[in-house]
């Protein structure tokens, strides 16, 4: 039986994860995996989604109330063609976080969250803890409803001629939210969790104006910019930009920390990076145990130094 | 109106969480036990509401053991008005957590619930969506500012990449983000009160709930660990290493 993976889009491409929640998904069905583009005006999306590798066919159902992909009217539209599929899934993103369970719920079956790796189609790994310990658990539901961690999985490539896409009508409008916009941090760097490189700074970088050290070192590197929450909760920087068990987790190959400690949360958000340095003052910083390259060092003279050299 | 809250025992955020060698699961004896981060900003919430004159009542609702009474205590310290423990020891999982907490629903008619988006425990991530499912409520997860007019709510969610607002009507489910709010700490006068609060238990039996978990841990292990770092001298060692050593620039 085909895997359904819900996509994730702004209209007119596919969302960083949808290609790693897809791979996630050829593990569970083989290349049998058919991938839902519902929005508003989002045939380009749906174009997109035909030419990633492994998917078979893409459903796209266009409709003024997928604007802003509602769950209410996102899990009204999964639900009715939930039978056809033996696995539905989405990136473990706010998006797939916001809608899965509700669809779970409508379905009756108990959703697997944030999985890391598949056992076999009904038997996955997930962290929990705050990525402390992985749990391996089976799933008896017939249904399985899950959410992918996307920097456990590669992205699926390109396919060598484009899926068909089937048009399909849209379910019903439930009107139970109002979608009133969305007010989108705007940022030429790359997006946090899609970045080869992510700069992120802690409490010692000291104020937003301080910053910009760290947004001069991404810029060079064409890296993203992240925070602990501590530099968030300070209000140095807006809350997407927080990586940790509460914010985003991601896996870049290679992940900057400046001025963070290391809290226990911050770790689980960016351990499974590739290569880890950090930089700090305190010679006893946590973030040190995890660290590939670490340098004690002030980091208002270390930062700007590491910019002018590279 | 009436608000719910719920509220789930967990092991200390700031406690290194240990697996257990026999692979079944974490060590929970004689491990600190808190109210999870993210309930205990729900119930901030619901009690601003009722400061603010938005709301008139705040019922709390824990399901687990009997322990989860003082975690119930907590929120009624922090301003709850009574509390309603579903009492059990076995495994709850999410889908049976909002199964349970539709029963109590139903029979409380609240107007809103607010709960934690996530506990920090099995980071699920699922339970206030599912019970919006169940309900044929409308959901706004990831909350970081509600403001309730009439018979509905506007909303403020975190998502990724920036923010997002909703109108929700009512009655609905909502959960929390860390910058919905900044719980108060508990203080002594307000525990003493929060002692002579009505406290409610039932089982999950007398509300004709099905917990039966559907997931099967098979077992629970460490992650890997990741090798012993290097002490750079300075920053032209590191530019070095990164360069020519680990090639990542």
């Amino acid at each position: 039986m085909a895997a359904l993976v819900i996509a994730e889009h702004d209209g007119r491409q596919l969302k960083p994860g949808v290609t790693n929640a897809i791979t996630a998904a050829i593990k569970m069905a083989g290349e049998d995996v058919h991938v839902l583009v519902a929005g508003h005006q989002c045939e380009a999306a749906a174009q997109a989604a035909a030419k990633v590798a492994g998917v078979k066919k893409v459903l796209h159902a266009d409709a003024p109330h997928y604007a802003g992909a509602p769950a209410e009217n996102m899990a009204a539209l999964i639900v009715p063609m939930a039978g056809q599929y033996r696995h539905i899934l989405a990136p473990a993103t706010a998006f797939g976080k916001n809608i899965m369970p509700r669809v779970a719920g409508l379905l009756d079956v108990q959703q697997i969250s944030d999985i890391s790796a598949v056992e076999s189609p009904d038997t996955f790994v997930r962290p929990i803890y705050a990525g402390n310990a992985l749990a391996t658990v089976q799933s008896s539901d017939g249904i399985k409803v899950l959410t992918v961690r996307t920097t456990a999985f590669d992205p699926a490539g390109e396919a060598a001629s484009p899926a068909a896409i089937e048009k399909i009508a849209p379910g019903p409008d439930t009107g139970l939210t109002q979608f009133k916009g969305q007010e989108l941090s705007k940022s030429e760097r790359p997006e946090l969790t899609a970045a080869r490189i992510v700069v992120s700074g802690g409490r010692g970088v000291g104020s937003a104006e301080n910053f910009k050290i760290l947004e001069a070192l991404a810029d060079k590197l064409g890296a993203a910019v992240g925070a602990s929450r501590a530099a968030v909760d300070s209000g140095f920087v807006p809350n997407d930009y927080q990586v940790g068990q509460t914010g985003k987790i991601v896996a870049p190959e290679l992940y900057i920390a400046v001025g963070i400690s290391g809290a226990i949360q911050h770790l689980a958000g960016m351990k499974d990076s590739k290569v880890i340095v950090a930089i700090n003052k305190d010679a006893e910083a946590p973030i040190f145990a995890v660290a590939d390259y670490w340098l004690v060092d002030d980091l208002f003279k270390a930062v700007p130094e590491m910019t002018k050299l590279l | 109106m009436k608000v719910l809250v719920t509220v789930k025992r967990v092991i200390d955020p700031y406690v290194k969480v240990r697996v257990k060698s026999d692979g079944t699961g974490v060590e929970t004896a004689n491990v600190k036990m808190t109210m999870n981060p993210f309930c205990e900003i729900a119930v901030e919430q619901a009690v601003r509401m009722k400061e603010a004159g938005v709301v008139s009542e705040i019922v709390a609702v824990s399901i687990g053991v009997p322990q989860c009474q003082e975690t119930l205590r907590t929120a009624m310290a922090m301003g709850a008005d009574r509390g309603i423990l579903v009492e059990t020891d076995a495994d709850v999982q999410p889908l049976a957590v909002a199964k349970l907490l539709r029963k109590i629903v139903e029979k409380e008619s609240p107007k809103l619930v607010i709960m934690g988006k996530q506990a920090i425990d099995d980071d699920s991530n699922q339970c206030g969506q599912t019970l919006a499912a169940l309900l044929n409520w409308p959901q706004a997860t990831f909350t970081s500012s509600i403001t309730v007019s009439g018979d509905t709510a506007d909303v403020t969610r975190e998502i990724d990449g920036g923010l997002e607002k909703l109108t929700v009507k009512l009655p609905a489910v909502m959960t929390t983000d860390l910058r919905l709010n900044e719980p108060r700490y508990v203080t002594l006068p307000n525990i003493m009160k929060a002692k002579k609060k009505p406290l409610e238990v039932v089982k999950p039996d007398a509300l004709g709930v099905d917990i039966t978990p559907r997931l099967k841990t098979l077992k629970v292990q460490e992650p890997p660990k990741r090798s012993a770092g290097v002490k750079v001298a300075d920053v032209q060692e590191l530019v070095a290493k990164l360069k020519n050593e680990a090639r990542v620039i």
